[in-house]
């Protein structure tokens, strides 16, 4: 008992390997099925189906990006009023100082790039970077999750994961290689 | 079941398109110059359809995609509707005098503009250019369905695909002359004191718009059937609900550009095209165009769920094309009445009756072959 823990608390999770993308997405769906949550997915390339295969359901990204598009919306059409009307009014060709029209390309550039910035550190902040190093680099054959192999990890601190089984579990679903991933 | 299903449609369509016909041609005789009017209404924007199927099929044919291959079969139906588009026309032909002020020689004596317009703007040649638009479109249409039909009897892509390509891309710039020159000779010549250089776009956008909502519409009452339902995936309606998306936004830059640049000049000679539509009952409708045509539509547009629905998305597609005919209507009317908002209800019948007539004939060209589409095999998983 007192050996189970120690070894939970040593382990990130179980890492099991697959030499082709529709293993490893039967796989996901059959952890996902038997109850696992805490897990991830590593391929290549996009696998479709994969993120649903595995639960992932990112609603915090769209979210930070209309943010990003809205503060970027209402600061450029602001910036710009705040510029014709309070800071130097002057009259163009006679129009009225708050002439929208005009304010409209500057505005729409703004929300763009707002919505671009809150893509890219919105992305960077959710995974977790910069961050030097990440358990899963301790298995050596995952170097190969870039080139032509396929993983499926599940986290040990899944309510579910047991050492034993979860190993018989996944090498039940085909895996080539079952490693344990050291923190 | 699929083929049943479409003559139903098709005879409700013919019925409701006959029916508003009759009610039209019954108020021609009590004011026959708004007749024409209407009914040049009602021509430009059904004939933005197929002109939008045939843009879309070339654009296909050129960047691929599964979104085209399930939808191809409904596109090269809209583009063989282009006979009867050319025959609608007719009526519009022979009454030129009637509908455009530079026809009118009385007028043109008296206006040194348009006496200088005349080479150009004069019944011949504009005759002639028209004849010209059907015969290209008409002709792309022919190859582009005749190298399908070889395509699919011959079951290799080896011959036929390079024949596509070649078609779709001397295609694609033929489209953009001739519907560029269609929309500033049937349009904008009603207005022949006006001008816009970004105008073709306009109409080549709208037109394409119109026929992608359209054509989502007959996706969402295909796929209840077989072979569709089992072709069609929530990705595919995703992928038409992204393009649609892409051509709301589209409309609103390019209608948004030209009315920058004339409000930033703000020239005597340009400024009245738009005094028409802002002042008056037309500012509303130009109101109802931000709200409804841009602002609705984009917001729906952006919600993932929405567009996976196939249902839910051709409700939204079903608003769209209400909305592309209140801004046909506001683009086309002003130029015969001026700022007085006198929308005629001949500025629905017609529309309806023509439109009836036209979704009868392309339920008829898409029954004519498979729904299953020649390169379905490609469909397999993915995009």
């Amino acid at each position: 008992m007192s050996d189970f823990h120690a070894a939970k608390g040593r382990l990130y999770g179980l890492m099991a390997e697959f030499d082709n993308r529709y293993d490893l997405l039967e796989a996901a769906k059959a952890s996902y099925a038997a109850g696992y949550r805490k897990m991830d997915a590593f391929s290549p390339m996009p696998i479709h189906g994969l993120d649903e295969a595995i639960g992932f359901k990112d609603r915090a990204m769209p979210l930070l990006v209309l943010l990003g598009g809205v503060v970027g919306c209402l600061g450029g059409f602001g910036l710009m009023y705040f510029i014709t009307v309070i800071a130097y009014p002057m009259n163009v060709g006679g129009r009225p100082h708050f002439s929208w029209p005009a304010y409209i390309p500057p505005t729409f550039e703004t929300t763009i790039l707002c919505a671009a910035f809150a893509a890219v550190f919105g992305m960077l902040a959710l995974n977790g970077l910069p961050r030097p190093h990440h358990p899963v680099f301790s298995v050596k054959r995952f170097a190969l999750a870039s080139r032509d192999r396929f993983f499926l990890l599940i986290e040990a601190r899944d309510p579910l994961f047991h050492v034993e089984a979860t190993r018989q579990f996944l090498e039940a679903q085909h895996a080539k290689e079952v490693e344990e991933v050291e923190r | 079941m699929t083929a049943e299903r479409l003559s139903g449609m098709r005879n409700k369509a013919l019925i409701a398109g006959a029916a508003a016909l009759a009610v039209t041609a019954a108020g021609m005789a009590a004011n026959p110059d708004q007749f024409w009017r209407s009914y040049l209404l009602g021509f430009l924007y059904w004939a933005g359809v197929p002109v939008g199927c045939l843009a879309l099929l070339m654009l296909h044919h050129l960047v691929g995609g599964g979104w085209g291959i399930v939808i191809r079969r409904t596109l090269e139906a809209g583009t063989r509707t282009l006979p009867l588009v050319a025959v609608l026309i007719l009526p519009v032909l022979m009454n030129i005098p009637r509908l455009y002020l530079w026809a009118q020689p009385d007028k043109v004596a008296h206006d040194e503009l348009l006496k200088h317009k005349a080479p150009y703007l004069n019944t011949p040649f504009f005759l002639g250019r028209t004849a010209f638009y059907f015969a290209v479109w008409m002709a792309l249409a022919w190859l582009l369905n005749k190298y399908s039909d070889g395509q699919e009897k011959s079951q290799s892509d080896g011959t036929w695909k390079p024949k596509l390509q070649l078609v779709s891309g001397l295609g694609l710039l033929l489209y953009g002359l001739t519907a560029t020159f269609a929309s500033v000779d049937w349009v904008m010549s009603l207005d022949p004191h006006w001008f816009s250089t970004i105008y073709g776009v306009m109409f080549m956008v709208g037109g394409a718009l119109t026929a992608m909502s359209f054509v989502i519409v007959v996706m969402s009452r295909l796929v209840r059937s077989e072979p569709m339902a089992a072709l069609m995936k929530p990705n595919h309606f995703h992928d038409l609900g992204n393009l649609m998306f892409a051509f709301v936004m589209l409309w609103a830059y390019v209608s948004f550009s030209q009315y920058l640049i004339i409000w930033s000049g703000n020239l005597p000679e340009e400024i009245p095209w738009y005094l028409h539509r802002f002042h008056g009952a037309w500012g509303y409708v130009a109101v109802a165009l931000l709200l409804f045509h841009f602002a609705l539509p984009f917001v729906l547009l952006l919600l993932r769920t929405i567009k996976r629905k196939a249902q839910v998305l051709a409700a939204v597609a079903i608003g769209m094309l209400i909305m592309r005919l209140v801004d046909m209507a506001w683009v086309v009317t002003p130029s015969f009445h001026g700022e007085h908002i006198s929308l005629h209800w001949m500025d629905v019948t017609a529309p309806v009756g023509i439109g009836g007539l036209w979704v009868a004939f392309f339920l008829t060209q898409l029954s004519r072959r498979t729904l299953e589409p020649v390169e379905a095999h490609l469909l397999e998983g993915g995009h």
